[in-house]
């Protein structure tokens, strides 16, 4: 037991912490936006499944066709891929004004299908699993000192923690897009009414945000694993739904429930490997629970957006 | 150079807006004067919301003109009316609440995709400083009284560069200080020679702050005069008009015992404002006594606190013997009163067929064991469709019918129970004249019979033809009581804008 308490046992928490929030991070960004708006995209899973395969795929035939930046050019891909199913998600919960929910799922079920399908079609059914050289890490501060060892990431990583979050937040709250967005998913009349285009602003933000979700999933094949199993994203975007809700959609507060749930998902990780007498599922089941716990005590009484779930239609 | 000395602001010719049957604007014309403060006068659904709503581009009028500045104007969106100077402040405010003031005012007009926040509150304080109107850029529209909001949204037309302002009822939410304040803004801005268009239905505010005055009764123009030139009587006359048909008074039944008895009842309105003050009323058995006033002065709340879903303060009101001043709704219909609500959707479950209907109130009775009868519901429901004339199957869902057919499956589950005190507001509302008739008719065979009923009503016709006994609540406060025989249009009115009694007596 008193390993926990080692330095390096702290360590190696802290940069899987970072590691296993990074998606999280991109998710929740994404959905704050989608829903600053006043849309639920429940279509978060299947986007960022998606944003894995298509991520992985095109780097993949990139990388055995000797193209050099076959990593960052599979991110355009799947960024791209995001932002069809945003428009998707568009098309069905602005423009058609079909139900949130059922447009979200709708679309999830969508991607979850194409990949698997997409998949089958590029790969085959080889049993040995496709492959490509993943993103490396990289260490500003050198990989010697503690804290150097921490900071050894992704640059999606800092992408997400330096770059992501506070241009989400500026975006909201500094900007045309982010007040027309704050106003449009909170009174779409007042919005419709002063000018400011209700569907257009909804596209807009439906499309980043499907970007967003997508360069979360598309982190975990290009960067963490190098490869894409059906597993992949496992409940992440449902995560982030509920991060969002714990973070009162607020930018700052979704990356430290993302850093939150990173930590307890890496600390059960390293429990498991103690050798407790304790069935593994807990362990597993650990984050999760602390994501409801969270949610329960964070999420009471919070102020959901005036226009949330509601399509808009003048007169 | 001649649009300056051009004298009208805004005109409107003609202008015709029609709602499925419902004439909302029947060749409406209106003409605003620059530098005026132009009153819309009219009882609840005259037209006046419809009107200003087509200025704004909310609405598309059926035909008519619109000219701004002598010009004529296609105005088909907010937008467009933006663009011509014209502002309008809502009924319903239209202002995002967790958004800053500053934010909601530059909303659709951000120069640049960076908004330089401490820039953009600087510019709407100095707006502010401008026009008069005091208010902090950065407080939360959420934190702010409903005053202050409405200087917002004021202050959001005005930063447009509003030329004309359109206030919809905008007294209609603030206390008597905060109109007061309103008023003195006004002022200022009208001295600024800003135009404005000000909805109302109160006569004293009408004649406190306006120049002129178009009166709107049924989507027609009943009246266009100066404001120095008229008074709240003649006002009053234009906006009810006459009655076009003979009262046809049913025959006078001897008096009853005191059925309903409604002592000192005050009560607060949703925002807690008083609006109940000390209501004095009793209605006998046999008798009609109808409840007149504009609408918004109480009515609901006492047709509320009557049926038992209403939230009663000080007071007391009285079944017989029976104390029902905070009793629920199961209660007070347990002591014999049947109600005919305001809004009948509200009286009905829109999913549920007609049979069901007419048994919701009633459940205990259609019981076998723990299961409800449906033989005998339905049986139940084919004996008062075929007594009330109800054009519709036991099986149809009510949503389904009309509303005349709507108001008789109320009419029938009420009646058949012989309430000793009916409670009725606005019976026929948006009814055609078949229904219409056949409402009233079944109210005169229940008073006939012995039931005491109190008639809400903002239709004054309808009062003065059905009622025995007419009190008047103005604020309220019930403002006077008149006989059948006595009451006329003219003296409701006074009574309805607040002149009170005695003051009528003393000039008749
Ligand atoms: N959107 C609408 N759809 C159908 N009927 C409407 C609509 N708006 C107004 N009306 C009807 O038009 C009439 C005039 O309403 P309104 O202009 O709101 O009156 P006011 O503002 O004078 O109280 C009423 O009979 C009302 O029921
Ligand atoms: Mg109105």
């Amino acid at each position: 037991m008193s390993d926990i308490f080692s330095l390096t046992f702290l360590v190696g928490l802290l940069s899987a912490t970072l590691r296993v929030a990074t998606p999280l991070v991109y998710g929740a960004m994404g959905e704050i936006i989608s829903e600053r708006g006043g849309v639920l995209n429940l279509g978060i899973e299947g986007t960022m499944f998606l944003g894995a395969f298509t991520g992985f795929a095109a780097a993949a035939a990139l990388s055995n066709a000797g193209v050099a930046g076959y990593l960052w050019l599979g991110l355009a891909a799947a960024i791209l891929a995001g932002m069809i199913m945003g428009a998707l998600m568009g098309l069905f919960a602005v423009t058609l004004g079909v139900n949130q929910h059922v447009s979200g799922l709708g679309i999830t079920l969508l991607c979850t299908g194409l990949a698997l399908f997409g998949f089958r079609l590029i790969f085959g059914e080889s049993d040995v699993l496709p492959k490509v050289t993943p993103f490396a890490q990289i260490a500003p501060l050198g990989a010697t000192s503690p804290a150097g060892v921490v900071l050894e990431q992704y640059l999606l990583t800092y992408i997400a923690f330096l770059v992501v979050v506070p241009v989400s937040w500026w975006l909201i709250y500094r900007t045309r897009f982010g007040l027309n967005l704050r106003a449009v998913g909170e009174n779409p009349e007042a919005a419709d009414a002063s000018g400011v285009s209700v569907a257009r602003t909804r596209y807009a933000s439906l499309v980043l945000g499907g970007a967003l979700m997508a360069v979360g999933g598309a982190f975990l094949s290009l960067a963490q694993l190098g490869a894409f199993t059906p597993g992949i994203v496992a409940g992440r975007g449902w995560v982030c739904i509920a991060l969002v809700i714990f973070a009162r959609w607020h930018p700052v507060r979704g990356m430290w429930g993302a850093l939150l749930f990173g930590g307890v998902f890496a600390l059960q990780l390293r429990l498991q490997t103690l050798g407790l007498e304790l069935p593994y599922e807990l362990f597993l089941a650990l984050p999760y629970l602390v994501t409801i716990l969270a949610l329960a005590l964070a999420g009471r009484n919070v102020a959901y957006p005036g226009a949330y779930l509601k399509p808009y239609h003048r007169e | 150079m001649e649009t300056r000395s051009y004298p009208y602001a805004i005109e409107m010719r003609g202008i015709v807006k029609r709602f499925g049957p419902t004439l909302a604007g029947d060749h409406v014309d209106l003409a605003v004067r620059k530098g005026d403060v132009h009153a819309l006068l009219g009882e609840n659904g005259a037209g006046k919301s419809t009107l200003m709503r087509i200025l704004y581009g909310l609405y598309h009028a059926d035909s008519g003109e619109i000219l701004v500045d002598g010009r004529p104007a296609v105005i088909r969106s907010p937008k467009d009316a933006i663009a011509h100077g014209i502002g309008m402040v809502t009924q319903h405010f239209a202002l995002a609440s967790p958004l800053t003031v500053t934010e909601n005012i530059i909303l659709g007009r951000t120069p640049n995709f960076r908004i330089d926040m401490d820039a953009a509150h600087a510019q709407v304080q100095a707006a502010a400083g401008r026009y008069g109107l005091e208010i902090n850029p950065r407080a939360v529209i959420g934190d702010l009284a409903v005053g202050q909001r409405q200087r917002v949204e004021i202050l959001k037309a005005l930063y447009r560069e509003a030329r004309v302002l359109i206030l919809d009822e905008p007294t209609a939410v603030l206390t008597p200080q905060e109109t007061h304040q309103l008023f003195t803004e006004l002022r200022r801005l009208q001295q600024q020679g800003l135009s404005v268009i000000f909805i109302s239905h109160k006569l004293h505010e009408v004649m406190a702050i306006t120049n002129r005055i178009t009166v709107l009764r049924h989507g027609r123009v009943a009246g266009n005069v100066e404001t120095r030139g008229t008074d709240e009587r003649a006002l009053a006359q234009m906006m009810v008009g006459r009655v076009t048909r003979p009262a046809v008074k049913p025959p006078a039944v001897e008096e009853g015992d005191p059925m309903l008895r409604i002592a000192d009842l005050h009560a607060a309105d949703a925002k807690g404002v008083p609006a109940l003050q000390g209501v004095n009323l009793t209605v006998r058995a046999g008798e009609i006594v109808g409840l007149a006033g504009v609408s918004g002065n109480g009515q609901s709340e006492l047709a509320h606190i009557l049926s038992g879903t209403g939230e009663a303060g000080r007071g007391a009101v009285r079944v017989g013997e029976k104390e029902i001043t905070h009793a629920d709704a199961r209660a007070v219909m347990a002591a014999g009163v049947g109600r005919i609500p305001e809004d009948r959707h509200a009286g009905v479950v829109g999913d549920l067929s007609v049979e069901q209907n007419l048994v919701l109130e009633h459940l205990d009775d259609f019981r076998r064991g723990g299961m409800l009868d449906h033989k005998r519901i339905r049986s139940h429901a084919r004996a008062l469709i075929d007594a009330y004339q109800i054009k519709a199957a036991p099986g149809d869902r009510i949503r389904t019918l009309s509303g005349g057919n709507m108001q008789k499956v109320i009419l029938a589950r009420v009646l058949e129970r012989a309430p000793a005190v009916i409670i009725v507001a606005q019976p026929t509302r948006g009814l055609d004249i078949g229904a219409t008739e056949y409402v009233r008719r079944k109210l005169v065979e229940q008073r006939s019979r012995g039931a005491a009923i109190l008639l809400i009503s903002e239709d004054l016709d309808e009062i003065m033809e059905l009622s025995d006994r007419i009190a008047v609540i103005y604020e309220g406060r019930i403002m006077g009581e008149l006989t059948g025989a006595e009451a006329t249009t003219e003296r409701l009115g006074l009574l309805m804008s607040g002149v009170a009694h005695a003051a009528l007596g003393a000039e008749a």
